[in-house]
């Protein structure tokens, strides 16, 4: 991939080690980077804990007029989902990353070109760090209030948990490549409020936020998980970690997010190239 | 050894000027118009100019961030644009207006960070760190986070950040913009070292004339997009006769009449002559013998005068 290329000559073992190193260091500053924000995330821990309740009530009056079981989820299934959703948003960080918009905006970008490290790999080391930061501190929280209020279904194979982390590492990757397209318009049009917008509105309904997307008639479910990567952002860790299907469709979601994370990261490496070849840095 | 080689360099930007309510009329602009350069390792070049002639243009064209319209451009062997990344890690930049450190992590992280970055080894990190932790008087503020600095010590932060991993270009635009006059010299200092052990090519952008003076012994001066001098800075005096000035005072009135080669008589108030020379010697010597000298004091050329007078030269016609 372009990615990796560019940063290092040749991939040896030599340099895959110090790629390592590298993106370990700036994942490691995004870490504490965002640790500072302390006040942000409790803010962020309220809301979304406070939204966790009303979305639950929802759900299970739904469940309850439906009787046992809807879509596949059982009750407890249902409750799961939307405490982990809740949870998830804060990582995968759907919405509210501006911070590459805003660097092209003022011109600032410029001093990411000067590093030698290719930009879209540096902004993904840097989020990794973020999230891994999120996933203690804004993940397990509305988890635990959720379970002590709600009968909350808990996975129940041992290959869950490591197959919930893997799927979240790959929807948090996901998400950073569609955010990182978002913020990169920004090249092009000096105002990309309409394409935030966009994204606004489209990502929290196509990823399974609001409601899972198996609420949807059947082929509008399979258009959503291999024609769009919404899913990947939330719905696939969410379905896995409820448990919704066997191992090998578990494995098979991983799969599709493995199949957008590539593609993404890819098209990211495009747009930025072609940014680079015409673009007009702001101020002096 | 060359370290930057350019021929013909050139950017042209469209921009879209409103004629009316409805049309808008697509013009382009030179802001570099066919510059030519050549740096040897160890130099150290003033960039001058006055506003908007071109010169942060020209800097990011050099460091790769920027794409020439027209020219050919080499720095460090390398073309810029297609192999930013690897001239990357031969070359420092700060842009004063810019920071490069990151906003809400302490120095100290911001400059380990880098060294990952740069993949500096751990001793040459350690030893170029205590030079400008010295030099710069990073200690007291070291661990705070950069945007808690004044810009005084973000400046300085911002110094070291670009030398962390020895490069063997360090290109300023504007590093002592908005510093008050000891972060000013401190800085100054600094560059004036690191410029003195000569194994780094310092390009350093500035509109303080006191910068140049102290730092530069080479500058080159554009003007809307070319080059309209390339010496030094006697050379400058020299294009444009300006000259040191001598100032006698007397006890009584000085009336012998002065007639020596490159000597004028600028002003006199009687106790007073103010003289402009090429050479001091012979007209002390007269003035000394000739009437009651008080004092004699020598005012080398401003070097703002003669700035002035090459920014108002309409460019093309120079000299
Ligand atoms: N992104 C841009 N779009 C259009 N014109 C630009 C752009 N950037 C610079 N220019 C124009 O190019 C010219 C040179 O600008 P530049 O920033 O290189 O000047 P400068 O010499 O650095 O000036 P200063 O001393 O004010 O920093 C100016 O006329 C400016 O208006
Ligand atoms: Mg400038």
């Amino acid at each position: 991939m372009g990615l990796v290329t560019a940063t290092v000559d040749r991939l040896t073992f030599r340099n895959f080690t110090e790629l390592a190193s590298l993106t370990g260091a700036i994942a490691a500053s995004g870490f504490r980077r965002f640790s500072t924000y302390r006040q942000a995330t409790v803010a962020s821990l309220v809301t979304n804990t406070m939204f966790g309740f009303l979305r639950t009530y929802v759900m299970l009056a739904i469940v309850g007029t439906a009787g046992a079981t809807l879509a596949g989820y059982t009750g407890a299934q249902l409750a799961g989902y939307v405490w982990v959703g809740q949870g998830l948003l804060g990582v995968v960080l759907l919405w509210g990353w501006n911070d590459l918009a805003e660097r092209i905006r003022s011109g600032d970008v410029v001093t990411d070109l000067m590093r030698p490290i290719h930009p879209v790999l540096s902004y993904l080391s840097a989020d990794l760090g973020r999230a891994a930061y999120a996933m203690m501190f804004r993940f397990l929280p509305p988890i635990v209030v959720g379970a002590l209020v709600f009968q909350i279904y808990l996975p129940k194979d041992l290959v869950t948990y490591p197959l919930f982390l893997i799927s979240v590492l790959l929807a948090v990757i996901v998400c950073f490549a569609c955010r990182y397209l978002v913020n990169a318009s920004a090249f092009w049009l000096l105002d990309h409020r309409g394409v935030t917008m966009f994204w606004l509105f489209t990502s929290g309904i196509m990823g399974g936020l609001y409601f899972p997307v198996h609420f949807l008639p059947d082929w509008a479910v399979a258009l959503l998980w291999f024609g769009t990567p919404g899913p990947s952002l939330l719905q696939a860790p969410m379905d896995i970690f409820v448990e919704r299907d066997g191992v090998a469709i578990r494995v098979g979601l991983i799969g599709i997010q493995l199949f957008w994370a590539v593609l993404l990261l890819w098209v990211c490496t495009v747009v930025q190239r072609r940014a680079e070849r015409k673009m007009v840095i702001q101020g002096g | 050894m060359r370290v930057i080689d350019v021929r013909g360099l050139r950017k042209e930007f469209t921009v879209r000027v409103r004629k009316t309510m409805l049309r808008r009329e697509k013009r382009v602009v030179a802001a570099v118009d066919g510059v030519d350069l050549r740096v040897e390792r160890g130099e150290l070049l003033g960039y001058l100019g006055p506003n908007g002639a071109g010169k942060s243009t020209t800097l990011k064209m050099l460091t790769g961030v920027l794409h020439p319209t027209a020219g050919h451009v080499s720095v460090c062997g390398f073309t810029p644009v297609p192999q930013r990344i690897k001239l990357a890690r031969r070359i420092g930049v700060v842009f004063g207006q810019r920071s490069q450190l990151w906003w809400d992590l302490p120095l100290r992280d911001s400059f380990d960070l880098l060294k990952a970055i740069y993949r500096v080894p751990g001793e040459q990190h350690a030893a170029q760190l205590k030079r400008c932790r010295d030099l710069l008087d990073l200690d007291s503020f070291m661990d705070t986070p950069v945007r808690q600095l004044s810009l005084g010590q973000r400046m300085r932060g911002e110094l070291t950040a670009s030398l962390l991993h020895s490069p063997e270009i360090l290109f300023l635009d504007e590093p002592t913009i908005g510093l008050d006059v000891v972060s000013k010299q401190a800085v100054r200092g600094f560059l004036a070292e690191l410029g003195a052990r000569g194994d780094t090519t310092i390009v350093l952008t500035t509109h303080d004339l006191a910068d140049i003076e102290r730092l530069c012994s080479r500058i080159v001066v554009i003007d809307h997009g070319k080059v309209v001098h390339d010496g030094s800075i006697q050379d400058l005096h020299l294009r444009y006769g300006s000259r040191r000035r001598v100032i006698a005072d007397f006890d009584v009135a000085f009336t012998y009449p002065v007639d020596l080669p490159g000597v004028v008589l600028e002003s006199s108030t009687g106790t007073r002559l103010v003289f402009a020379v090429d050479e001091v010697g012979p007209l002390a010597a007269v003035l000394a013998a000739n009437g009651s000298l008080r004092d004699l004091s020598i005012a080398e050329p401003e070097i703002e005068d003669v700035i002035s007078r090459l920014y108002q030269t309409p460019a093309g016609q120079v000299g």
